[in-house]
C-alpha cells in the first residue's frame, strides 16, 4: 500500500479512537473502550512497520495549505524519513504495550473511557509532532502533547485527599512547558524571518546553498529551540515539573514522561541538526546543561523514597545524558539512547505500577521489601530493567551508554571522567531502589502484606515484551568489535535516509578504545551492584526516615531545595506583582477610575437637578437668557465674518 | 395720493425698533407677572410685535408672503389661546388660584 | 400733519399701551389696554396699506381672543389684586434680562438697517384682499388646509380639557 495512505491511516486512527471513546465511551463497557483504543494503536503500529519496510528517501506528503502570503507558504504536510518513522515505531510500539497495561491497571477507575480518550489524543498529537514536515505542524503537535500531559497528570483531580495536589502538579507541568513553548514560538518567528519558510527540507536546502545565510541569528534561533527542548524534556532550569508529574497514574508516567513526550525535545534538536551544526556555541551550552542536569538529577535520586520519584529523576538524568550526546553532535547516538531508554524506562515504570498496584497504591519504598517472591514476573522484569539502565554488560542500556561515553572521551577526557560519575550514580540509586523494594523483609505491616498479589496477565504481558526488548535492544546499534557486518545498523539507517544527518561524520573509535571503555564501564557497574547488595541486603541498611537525614542525604532528599528556590525567586515575586496589580490597578485605577467616572455623571446630575425648580417663571427667565445668548452668538459670529 | 408715496415715507428702522421694543416689553411681562392670564396676554403681545415686523418687511420688499405668514400666525395664536385657557381653567379647578408659582411639578 | 409724524405718534402710543398692559395691577385693565394696543397696531397696518391684515387683526385678535380672555377672567373671578408680590430679585433680574434682550435685538439689526436705503420697485397693492387671496389660495393652499386640522385639534382639546370630570359610578 502506498506510503501516504498508510501514514494517513496511522495518524488519523488515534484521533478517531479518541473521538469515539470520548463521545460514546461512557456508555460502552470497559472492555470495548480498551479494545477500541488498543486496537487503534495496534493498527497504527502495523502501518508504521509497513511504512518502515518501504522507507527509502525522504517523502513529503502534502495535505493542505494553511497560509499563502506572497512567497511564504505554510502547509500542513507530513514528512516520512528514517528519523520520523523510527520515532513513530517507538511511539506506537511502546504506546501499544502501555495501552494493554492500562486496561488492567485502570480497570477499577470510574474515568476509564476518559483515560483512553486522552491517551489516544496524546498519541495523535505526538505523531503529529514527529511526522510534521515543518515547524508549524511540529508546534501543533508540541502544544497538543502539552495539553494531553496536563489532562493526564491531573486525571484524578477530584480525588478526596490528593485531588488538589494533582491539579497543582498538572498546572506546574503545563506552565513550565509554556515557558519552553514561548521559546519555540520565538525561534519559529526568527526562522521565518531568516529563511521565509518553515519546512525542514526548505531550510536545509537554503543552508546548503549558502551556509552563512543566517549568521547573525543562528545563535538566537538555536537557543530558542533549545529552551523549548529544556521545557519539554525537563532540563535545567525547567525540570522541576517532571517529578511532580508523577502525581498522574503510572501508565501516564510510563508513556509520557519516560518514553515519548520528553523525547520530543531530543527529536526537535535532531530534526534541526542543520541549524545546530552552524552554532557551536549553542552546542556547548547544550552539552553543559545536559551534563549538569544529569549530575544534579542523579544526586537527587540517591535519597528519594517514592518509587516513582526515583524513576522520574532517573528520567531527567538520562535525558541529560542524551543532551550531552546532542551537544557533541552525536545525533544518531542520542536517538539510539532514546530508543533503549524508551524500552527500559517504560518497563521500569510499568513495573513500578505493578508494584504499586500490589501495594494497594502505597508508593513509599520504606514500606516495601521482600516483594521478589510475591511478585515473580514483576520482579524479574524489573531486575532486567534495572540492569539495563545501570549499564550491565550486553544489555541495551550498556551499548547506548557506551556510545555516548565513547564520544565523550573523544571530546574531552575530563568530560568522560565526570560523566562516569553520573553513570555510577545512576547505577547506585537504581540498585538501591531495586534492593529496597524487592529484597529484605517486608516493612509495610500485616494489613498491606495480605493484599500483595501478582498482577493479572494483561499487565504482566507488556512487562515481558519490554524486558525482551531491553535485553536485545542493543542489537540495533552494535559497535563494530563483535561482528563485521550488521553493526551500527540504526546509525546507518538514520544517516542514510534522513536529510541532513549524512553530513555529520560519526567517528568510530578504534576497537581497542571501545573494548577498554566497555571493560571500565562493566567493572564499575558490577562493583556498584555488589556494593548495593552488600549495603542494602546484607547489612540491611534501611532508608532513613525524613527526620534523621543529615548532610548530603538531606540535600538529596529535599531535591536540593530547587523548588523552594524557584518559589522564592520567581513565584513569590509574581504573586506579589499580581497582588499589587489587583489592589492598585484593579481596585484603584479600574474600579474607582471607571466606576468613579460613571458616578461622576450621577453626582453631576444630582447637582444640576436643582436647576429644575419647576417654577414656571424660572423657566421663562432662562428661556429669555437663552434667546439672548443665541442672538448674541450669531451677531458675534457675523461680526467676525463679514468684515 | 400725493406724489410722494405715503407708504414709504418712514424708513424701516422705525418699525424694527418699534417691534423690538414691543417684543421686549412682552418678554418683560412674561417674566414678571404671576397671574396666568396676564402671562398669556403678554405672549400675545410678543406675537403681535412679530406680526408688525413681518408686515413692515412685506411692505418694504413688495412681497406678499410675509403677510400670509402673519395670517397663519394669527391662526395659530387663536388655537393656542384656546388651549391655554382650557388648561388654565383646569389648573384653577385644581388649585383654586391661578398663580404661576403654583406650577411646581415640572421639576426634576 | 405728515404721515411720518402720525406713525411716530401711533408708535409711541403703542409702546405706552403695551407698558400699561404689563404694569397694571388689575387684570381687567391689562386686557383693556391690550385691546387698545391691538387697535393701534391695526392702524399701523392700515398706514402700511396692509388692509386685510388690519381687519383680520381686529376681528380675530381684539374681537375674539380678547373677548375670550375677558370671559375667562370674569368666570374665574380673578378680578382681585390677589397676585402675590414678586420678590425684588426677580424684578431686578427680569429688568436686566429684558434690557439685555433689547440691546441684543437692536444690535442684531445694526448692520442690516442700512438695507433700508435700497429701493426696490414696490408694489403698492400687495396688502389688498384680492392679491393676498391669490397668494393664499395659490402658493399656500396646503398650509391653509392644514390649519383646519389645527383648529379641529384645538377645539377637541379645549372641550376635553375643560370638561368637568364625571364622578366615577361604582
Amino acid at each position: 500500500m502506498a506510503v501516504d495512505k498508510l501514514i494517513l491511516i496511522l495518524l488519523v486512527l488515534p484521533l478517531l479512537g479518541a473521538l469515539v471513546n470520548g463521545t460514546l465511551g461512557k456508555k460502552l463497557s470497559n472492555a470495548l473502550v480498551g479494545g477500541i483504543a488498543t486496537g487503534v494503536m495496534i493498527v497504527s503500529f502495523c502501518c508504521a512497520v509497513l511504512v518502515f519496510n518501504q522507507t527509502n528517501d525522504t517523502k513529503i506528503i502534502h495535505l493542505f495549505n494553511l497560509l499563502k502570503l506572497n512567497d511564504l507558504h505554510i502547509n500542513a504536510s507530513l514528512q516520512v524519513d528514517a528519523l520520523s518513522i523510527w520515532m513513530t515505531l517507538i511511539v506506537t510500539g511502546v504506546g501499544t504495550l502501555i495501552h494493554i497495561f492500562s486496561i488492567g491497571y485502570m480497570s477499577h477507575d470510574k474515568g476509564f473511557y476518559k483515560f483512553f480518550t486522552y491517551l489516544n489524543l496524546f498519541i495523535f498529537s505526538m505523531l503529529l509532532l514527529i511526522l510534521g514536515s515543518n515547524y508549524f505542524v511540529l508546534f501543533f503537535g508540541w502544544e497538543g502533547v502539552g495539553i494531553c500531559s496536563y489532562l493526564l497528570i491531573g486525571f484524578h483531580y477530584s480525588d478526596a485527599e490528593k485531588g488538589m495536589a494533582n491539579s497543582i502538579a498538572a498546572r506546574k507541568a503545563f506552565i513550565m512547558n509554556r515557558i519552553g513553548d514561548a521559546g519555540l514560538l520565538i525561534g519559529l518567528f526568527l526562522i521565518l524571518g531568516q529563511f521565509n519558510t518553515l519546512e525542514f527540507t526548505g531550510i536545509a536546502e537554503k543552508l546548503s546553498l549558502d551556509p552563512t545565510l543566517a549568521n547573525g541569528a543562528i545563535i538566537g534561533i538555536t537557543l530558542c529551540l533549545f529552551i523549548a527542548a529544556t521545557g519539554k524534556s525537563a532540563q535545567i532550569p525547567l525540570f522541576t515539573w517532571l517529578p511532580d508529574a508523577m502525581a498522574g497514574p503510572t501508565p501516564v508516567s510510563a508513556l509520557i514522561h519516560a518514553a515519548t513526550m520528553v523525547t520530543a525535545g531530543i527529536y526537535l534538536v535532531v530534526r534541526s541538526n542543520f541549524l545546530f551544526e552552524l552554532a557551536p556555541l549553542t552546542k556547548d551550552i547544550i552539552l553543559g546543561i545536559g551534563f549538569a542536569t544529569s549530575m544534579i538529577a542523579a544526586f537527587i535520586a540517591m535519597r528519594q523514597n517514592d518509587i516513582k520519584k526515583v524513576l522520574a529523576y532517573s528520567t531527567v538524568s538520562q535525558l541529560g545524558l542524551m543532551f550531552v550526546a546532542l551537544g557533541m553532535g552525536a545525533y544518531t547516538v542520542a536517538i539510539f539512547h532514546v530508543t533503549t531508554h524508551a524500552f527500559f524506562k517504560a518497563l521500569l515504570f510499568l513495573g513500578s505500577g505493578s508494584v504499586i498496584h500490589a501495594m494497594s497504591d502505597e508508593q513509599d519504598i520504606r514500606l516495601m521489601g521482600g516483594l521478589a517472591k510475591k511478585l515473580p514476573i514483576t520482579h524479574l522484569t524489573f531486575l532486567i530493567g534495572t540492569l539495563a539502565i545501570a549499564g550491565f554488560p550486553l544489555l541495551s542500556g550498556f551499548y547506548s551508554k557506551d556510545e555516548i561515553l565513547g564520544h565523550a572521551l573523544a571530546h574531552s577526557p575530563i568530560l568522560y571522567g565526570t560523566l562516569m560519575i553520573s553513570v555510577a550514580l545512576t547505577a547506585a540509586y537504581m540498585f538501591r531502589l531495586y534492593f529496597l523494594v524487592f529484597h529484605g523483609k517486608f516493612r509495610g505491616g500485616e494489613q498491606l502484606e495480605s493484599h500483595v498479589h501478582e498482577s493479572k496477565a494483561i499487565m504482566t504481558f507488556p512487562l515481558v515484551v519490554l524486558a525482551i526488548l531491553s535485553i536485545f535492544g542493543g542489537l540495533l546499534n552494535l559497535p563494530g568489535i563483535f561482528l563485521k557486518n550488521g553493526t551500527h545498523w540504526l546509525q546507518n539507517f538514520l544517516v542514510a535516509h534522513t536529510a541532513g544527518l549524512e553530513k555529520i561524520h560519526a567517528e568510530h573509535a578504534s576497537n581497542a578504545t571501545i573494548l577498554a571503555l566497555m571493560a571500565v564501564a562493566s567493572t564499575m557497574t558490577i562493583a556498584i551492584l555488589l556494593w548495593a547488595y552488600y549495603t542494602y541486603v546484607k547489612k540491611n541498611k534501611l532508608a532513613l526516615a525524613d527526620k534523621e537525614l543529615k548532610g548530603w542525604q538531606l540535600f538529596s532528599n529535599a531535591k536540593l531545595y530547587i523548588d523552594e528556590v524557584y518559589n522564592f525567586l520567581i513565584v513569590k515575586p509574581i504573586e506579589y506583582l499580581s497582588k499589587i496589580a489587583y489592589s492598585f490597578v484593579e481596585i484603584k485605577v479600574l474600579n474607582q477610575g471607571v466606576f468613579g467616572f460613571a458616578n461622576l455623571f450621577g453626582k453631576a446630575g444630582s447637582i444640576i437637578r436643582y436647576w429644575q425648580t419647576g417654577l414656571l417663571s424660572n423657566y421663562l427667565f432662562w428661556m429669555v437668557i437663552g434667546l439672548i445668548g443665541l442672538i448674541s452668538y450669531y451677531i458675534i459670529k457675523l461680526q467676525f465674518w463679514n468684515f | 395720493m400725493n406724489s410722494v408715496d405715503p407708504t414709504f415715507a418712514t424708513s424701516i428702522d422705525f418699525y424694527v425698533i418699534l417691534a423690538s421694543i414691543l417684543f421686549v416689553i412682552g418678554a418683560f411681562g412674561v417674566l414678571i407677572r404671576r397671574n396666568m392670564i396676564v402671562l398669556l396676554m403678554c405672549i400675545e403681545l410678543m406675537l403681535n410685535a412679530v406680526n408688525l415686523l413681518l408686515v413692515a418687511f412685506s411692505t418694504y420688499y413688495g412681497k406678499g408672503d410675509a403677510q400670509i405668514f402673519v395670517f397663519f400666525i394669527i391662526v395659530v395664536a387663536a388655537a393656542e389661546a384656546t388651549i391655554g385657557l382650557s388648561i388654565l381653567i383646569m389648573a384653577y379647578r385644581n388649585n383654586k388660584a391661578t398663580d404661576a408659582g403654583l406650577f411646581k411639578n415640572l421639576n426634576g | 400733519m405728515s404721515i411720518e409724524l402720525l406713525t411716530l405718534i401711533i408708535g409711541g402710543l403703542t409702546i405706552g399701551a403695551a407698558l400699561m398692559v404689563v404694569i397694571s395691577k388689575h387684570p381687567i385693565r391689562s386686557v383693556l389696554f391690550l385691546i387698545v394696543t391691538f387697535f393701534l397696531i391695526s392702524s399701523l397696518y392700515i398706514l402700511m396699506n396692509a388692509q386685510f391684515l388690519a381687519i383680520v387683526n381686529i376681528i380675530v385678535y381684539a374681537g375674539a381672543i380678547m373677548v375670550l380672555f375677558l370671559f375667562v377672567l370674569m368666570l374665574l373671578n380673578l378680578n382681585k389684586e390677589s397676585e402675590p408680590k414678586t420678590p425684588k430679585i426677580v424684578l431686578i433680574s427680569s429688568i436686566v434680562a429684558s434690557g439685555i434682550l433689547l440691546l441684543v435685538l437692536i444690535a442684531a439689526f445694526k448692520d442690516s438697517i442700512q438695507l433700508s436705503h435700497v429701493h426696490l420697485p414696490p408694489e403698492k397693492n400687495i396688502g389688498l384682499v384680492k392679491n393676498l387671496g391669490n397668494l393664499l389660495f395659490d402658493k399656500y393652499i396646503v398650509p391653509f388646509e392644514v390649519s383646519s386640522i389645527l383648529f379641529i385639534a384645538s377645539m377637541v382639546g379645549a372641550i376635553l380639557l375643560a370638561k368637568r370630570e364625571k364622578p366615577i359610578i361604582d
